[in-house]
């Protein structure tokens, strides 16, 4: 594979950081495509900042700033250089490990008997630009329910081995944002090829400290024009992931209602997780969970942007004749009546009891299940909510009437 | 003695390719399919311990989960006990003898048996239920010195709703008493008119014994509340619960029942260890 005339030879090892020019971003992905991963990076698309195959940086939402609230999302585009300076969108890693629809089984009857097979082809390398540390734990989690059980899923372990992961340091929270509560971020401490910490703010002074998180971080980057960080940029890089740990920290000063009233900026987001299990199963028929039932739709959108919501459906499809059929699993929601359907009837009959099973699996059961919690604060749920609910006060609401 | 057969390395959504080789109507609307793998060096491996369950496929229709019937020390035919209520299982009801009928499994938790040898063991089922705790009596039968007094305690709907009636001389021939109930009579029932629990009164048991029971929610938590006013522990309970099986591999979520995945940790249970979660509506 051709080495860049300026790249550092020799390579760079796990743990060491580079200094890499803005506009060597578009070098880095050339590397990852000659080497046969197909490159996914963030784009505008109606309206949303989503993840999308692009073979450059031409379509990278340069300058574009994203304000987020219950219910709300709006971009605004600045002047600014800056490349990674929004934050979450609604697709996650989730999108390109728990697909949306993929099949699980195909079979076709051949002189009156069955054949069946289970998908083969190994899947395409991908490499996934501008990953959230929120998201890195959320694929961790996924991990844990699909390569660490008792089953493996055969799909997601190939496609999980062929990922390669370019993730970025946020320099911004939003009011949405609580990752600081589930102890997931911001800063980025696992789970990562590369991590970019983009410092300065216009194409001169501007560019990444990249550090190298695994062997084949470092194989590609040696590929791409860089030279050592210096130690201020490395220490300038620490200090801005210090200052965005340190601004969401003081968040935890005030009780959970003690947003800026005089103000009309958006109550910024935390989430008291102390005795959070108990908390919850303790209180299954508190009242709070009529009163959210009345404002929740049940329309399933905050468990399709949940990063680490798993669950799923099997449908049946076949052709006419009956003699090829497939079975494809599709992402489904604990918030459609269909998901606890038994012959006997539906287990789980009205939205409260759904909107009770999607938030105490995502902040207590899951402990049991999985030994972490389901959330990530990334705060999909509550920007894509069409009534703005938010999990935080939900709970400060159960917490509340505790005492 | 949880059996398996799949090497984790394969996809777990493959079927084991497997046909329908004798029909037995149990009741009205319920059959008995025997299940035969095609493949014969899988069927010499197959194992299954009681109270598991396989996904049977209808291809073109879809899976249910439905529980082994049969004996668990003869596993070279596999007998479900099916009753015709949604899509897969109405289309099974069309099944004739050689149509194949692939599936995977088994899966699920089983019945603690070698834990109740030495002691006591009630039995306690509605309906349907005795399907999943036949493999029990068959496991008992096998090595009936190794237990105590066994009791089977059956109610169903109906006097023709019991399934298994055929087998129950059989079994009182291996000194396992079946007592039987039905909510409504017919001109020729003998027996007594009532409920499961009803039946608890007529037990006998040395203490520690176990109780295993299977049927209806609401039927299984009045043996259980019966059993414990008589001085039962919880502990000594165990039950299996039926929820929404989509994929029986922990993965899909529609099986969730609190902390518990029905498919992964049941479906049978201790009682003491889901008991918080009974209690509640629309969990």
């Amino acid at each position: 594979m051709a080495k860049v005339d300026n790249a550092r030879s020799g390579g760079y090892a796990q743990g060491e950081k580079a200094w890499m020019a803005k506009n060597a971003l578009d070098d880095l992905i050339q590397a990852l495509r000659r080497r046969g991963y197909r490159t996914v990076l963030p784009r505008v698309s109606e309206g949303a900042i989503v993840y999308a195959d692009a073979k450059n940086t031409d379509n990278l939402p340069i300058g574009v700033l994203d304000a987020q609230d219950g219910g709300t999302y709006r971009l605004s585009q600045t002047d600014e250089d800056t490349y990674f300076d929004y934050v979450v969108g609604p697709h996650s890693l989730k999108n390109y490990m728990f697909l949306p629809r993929e099949p699980v089984l195909s079979g076709k009857r051949v002189d009156g008997k069955w054949h069946f097979s289970t998908p083969q082809d190994p899947p395409e390398p991908l490499a996934v630009i501008g990953v959230r540390s929120c998201d890195l734990h959320a694929l961790a989690i996924q991990d844990k329910v699909f390569l660490q059980g008792e089953y493996v899923d055969a799909a997601y372990q190939a496609r999980r081995a062929a990922l390669f992961l370019v993730a970025v340091n946020c320099r911004r929270a939003l009011a949405t944002c609580f990752c600081h509560s589930m102890g997931t971020g911001p800063a980025l401490d696992q789970g990562y090829d590369l991590a970019l910490t983009e410092l300065g703010g216009n194409e001169e002074e501007g560019g990444f400290v990249v550090a190298v998180g695994t062997d084949s971080g470092g194989d590609v980057l040696s590929e791409v024009p860089t030279r050592e960080a210096t130690k201020a940029e490395i220490s300038k890089a620490q200090e801005q992931v210090r200052q965005l740990a340190q601004e969401l920290e003081q968040r935890d000063c005030g009780p959970a209602d003690a947003a800026p009233s005089a103000s009309d900026l958006p109550r910024q987001r935390q989430l008291d997780t102390g005795g959070i299990r108990d908390l919850l199963l303790n209180n299954l028929e508190h009242t709070q969970w009529e009163d959210v039932a009345e404002r929740c739709l049940a329309c399933a959108n905050c468990t399709l942007v949940c990063p680490t919501c798993f669950c799923s459906s099997v449908e049946e499809i076949s052709d006419l004749t009956g003699e090829e059929v497939r079975r494809e699993r599709v992402w489904s929601s604990c918030f459609t009546a269909e998901h606890s359907y038994m012959n006997s009837g539906v287990v789980r009959q009205n939205t409260k009891a759904r909107y009770r099973q999607w938030l105490v699996h995502k902040l207590a059961t899951w402990i049991d299940q999985f030994d972490v919690s389901g959330c990530v604060g990334c705060g999909r749920c509550i920007t894509w909510c069409p009534v703005g609910i938010d999990l935080t006060e939900e709970v400060a609401a159960i917490r509340g009437d505790q005492s | 003695m949880t059996g398996s057969v799949m090497p984790p390395s394969q996809s777990p959504w493959n079927v084991h390719r497997a046909s329908v080789t004798a029909i037995h109507d149990e009741a009205p609307g319920v059959r008995t399919y025997n299940v035969t793998l095609a493949d014969k060096r899988l069927r010499n491996c197959y194992s299954f311990a009681p109270g598991q369950f396989n996904m049977l496929y209808v291809p073109g229709v879809g899976e249910a989960a439905i529980s082994i019937s049969s004996d668990p020390d003869k596993p070279q035919v596999l007998q479900h006990t099916v009753r015709a209520v949604g899509n897969v299982t109405n289309s099974l009801a069309q099944a004739q003898i050689g149509d194949e009928l692939p599936f995977r499994g088994p899966y699920g938790a089983a019945w603690p048996v070698e834990d109740c040898q030495g002691k006591d063991l009630v039995i306690a089922a509605g309906g349907i239920g005795l399907a999943p705790l036949r493999p029990v009596i068959h496991y008992i039968i096998n090595r009936r010195h190794a237990f105590g007094r066994v009791w089977v305690l059956y109610g169903s709907r109906t006097p023709s709703d019991l399934i298994y009636q055929d087998q129950f001389d059989g079994w009182r021939a291996h000194g396992i008493e079946v007592l039987t109930i039905v909510d409504r009579a017919d001109d020729n029932w003998k027996g007594p008119i009532g409920v499961v629990p009803d039946l608890l009164r007529q037990v006998t048991v040395s203490q520690p014994a176990t109780l295993f029971t299977c049927g209806p929610e609401i039927m299984m938590r009045f043996v259980i509340l019966g059993a414990l006013n008589m001085g039962w522990q919880e502990h000594q309970v165990f039950l299996s619960l039926e929820r929404n099986m989509n994929c029986a591999l922990g993965f899909c979520g529609h099986c969730q029942f609190g902390p518990e995945f029905i498919c992964k940790s049941g479906p049978v249970f201790n009682y003491r260890r889901i008991e918080p979660y009974l209690r509640l509506e629309d969990l």
